[in-house]
């Protein structure tokens, strides 16, 4: 195990732009550039861009890539054709999450997994423990970068850069030779309008010039924290965990219990009988507090019902969020509770998700 | 990073004005612009003890929640109200408005152990 942390091929570039960078999931990454207000207001109101070369990038293909694929990941692969992506799960036997990710389908019988960076090494393993014949993993994630572009201004950013349009919602294109070879696809966590890029590390500096001058504002994952958990799009490792479900996450429409088999299907289907013992809920601060920040304890009739996953002082609302897995009775919009920050204890609502619509944002 | 000469610094980023037996105790500039977007204060209640090297207030940026510590030990005997509403007056004047409470210093021998405006300025350079 490496301690030192490991650096994207933008990091000079970002250091020169006045990035202050934070140890994240074993990488040294911008957390800010000028403010995490200015960042997070950029991409809701023009364009931001996030270097997210951290990322994982694993290609999974063969003659039995789609059979194998189906097996071990949560969602529906049959609903994902070529040049679309996909949000699924890597689950583990008792249906809790290993990770959760985009599977892009380049062909029919080739798959990349965008994977989150803590997890690379932990997913990879998992993927090789059950390798079978006909299939060819390929961890690509040393050799590729990768950009997040978000924001109203996204498609002009992506015509000024590329000449053609963005690729829609949830799909992707491959351009051979705009720039290099760029896979661009249509997703974000954020909720706005956006693309996402993915490169070989060599054409790095030169996309990233090319978005800058084209005018979104460079962004750190301070911006990207708040603006994704305003969406309550969940982060792993905190929201999600391997002892949690992506029922309990409320994210059971990324799960396709209607396939055949998947590993983790058994215990869902056991969960989905016995009952959801816990329920992530959104929280909003209805007083005046400190923002709330990931587990602090949540109360009810003064008791710890459970703790918070996530919080911030979200700078779209001005008002503390969190999201905090309670139970099922609890976990309804309306739902008063307290949060005990530092020894006092706060009020706080259960919101519908989310907390934030956002005025670029195309139907999925 | 402004770093006034006529004040006293602590190694963890506070400063000290003393005033007779009283201590205005704020953050400094290099720490206000480490933090950024400072969202919320957590000050000590009036008449409290507060113990060099202890966290004694807490201030909140967007994206940490940061312990702020005495600087001397003391009863504390005013706070910065204005804080409450506005408190991103700890960004834009951390050495004015943005100070963050007045200390009634109990053992004024301490002011010897913090760092002049020169010895700060090293430690941040």
């Amino acid at each position: 195990m490496t301690t030192e942390p490991r650096r994207t091929f933008l990091y000079d570039q970002q250091k020169a732009l006045g990035a202050r960078c934070i140890n994240f999931g074993g990488w040294d990454m911008p957390v800010q550039f000028t403010s995490i207000i200015d960042e997070h207001q950029a991409v809701r109101t023009t364009c931001g861009v996030f270097d997210i070369s951290h990322m994982g990038e694993v290609f999974v293909s063969g003659p039995r890539a789609f059979d194998w694929l189906q097996h071990i990941l949560a969602n529906d692969l049959a609903k994902c054709p070529v040049g679309a992506g996909q949000y699924t799960f890597l689950l583990n036997e008792r249906g809790g999450v290993i990770d959760d990710l985009i599977v892009y389908r380049m062909a029919d019988d080739n798959f990349l997994l965008l994977v989150n960076a803590a997890k690379i090494d932990e997913d990879v393993a998992w993927l090789l423990k059950h390798a079978s014949d006909g299939v060819t993993v390929d961890n690509r994630s040393d050799t590729m970068s990768a950009l997040a572009v978000q924001g109203p201004e996204a498609a002009r950013i992506f015509r000024e850069v590329f000449q053609t349009e963005m690729p829609a919602r949830n799909t992707f294109i491959a351009m051979e030779k705009c720039r290099g070879a760029v896979i661009a696809a249509g997703t974000g966590y954020t909720g706005e309008n956006g693309f996402e890029l993915f490169f070989a590390n060599s054409l790095a500096g030169d996309i990233w010039a090319a978005i800058l001058k084209a005018g979104a504002k460079p962004c750190g994952l301070g911006a990207r924290d708040t603006l994704r958990l305003e969406m309550c799009y969940p982060l792993n490792g905190s929201d999600l965990s391997p002892d949690r479900t992506p029922l309990e996450a409320g994210l059971g429409i990324f799960v396709a219990l209607d396939k055949p088999d998947f590993i983790g299907r058994a215990a869902l289907l056991s969960q989905k009988e016995s009952g959801l013992p816990t329920k992530l809920v959104a929280l909003r601060m209805t007083e005046k507090s400190p923002p709330p920040r990931a587990h602090y304890p949540v109360l009810f009739d003064g008791r710890p019902v459970g703790e918070t996953t996530s919080g911030v002082l979200s700078p779209s609302l001005g008002e503390g969020i969190a999201m905090a897995y309670l139970p099922p009775a609890l976990a309804k919009p309306g739902q008063a509770v307290h949060i005990d920050i530092r020894g006092r204890h706060f009020a706080a609502v259960v919101e519908k998700k989310p907390f934030y619509r956002p005025s670029s944002a195309r139907p999925a | 990073m402004n770093v006034p000469d006529d004040l006293k610094y602590a190694e963890s980023h506070e400063w000290i004005r003393v005033d007779g037996d009283t201590g205005i105790v704020g953050i400094t500039d290099h720490a206000q612009n480490e933090l950024t977007d400072i969202v919320y204060v957590d000050p000590p209640k009036v008449g409290a003890s507060v113990t060099a090297g202890q966290p004694a207030a807490v201030v909140e940026s967007v994206k940490a929640a940061s312990d702020i510590y005495a600087p001397v030990d003391g009863e504390v005997i005013e706070v910065n109200d204005a804080l409450g509403s506005e408190p991103a007056l700890v960004n834009t004047a951390p050495y004015e408005n943005g100070w963050l409470f007045k200390v009634r210093l109990a053992n004024p021998s301490q002011l010897d152990a913090l760092k002049s405006p020169d010895e700060y300025r090293a430690q941040i350079s």
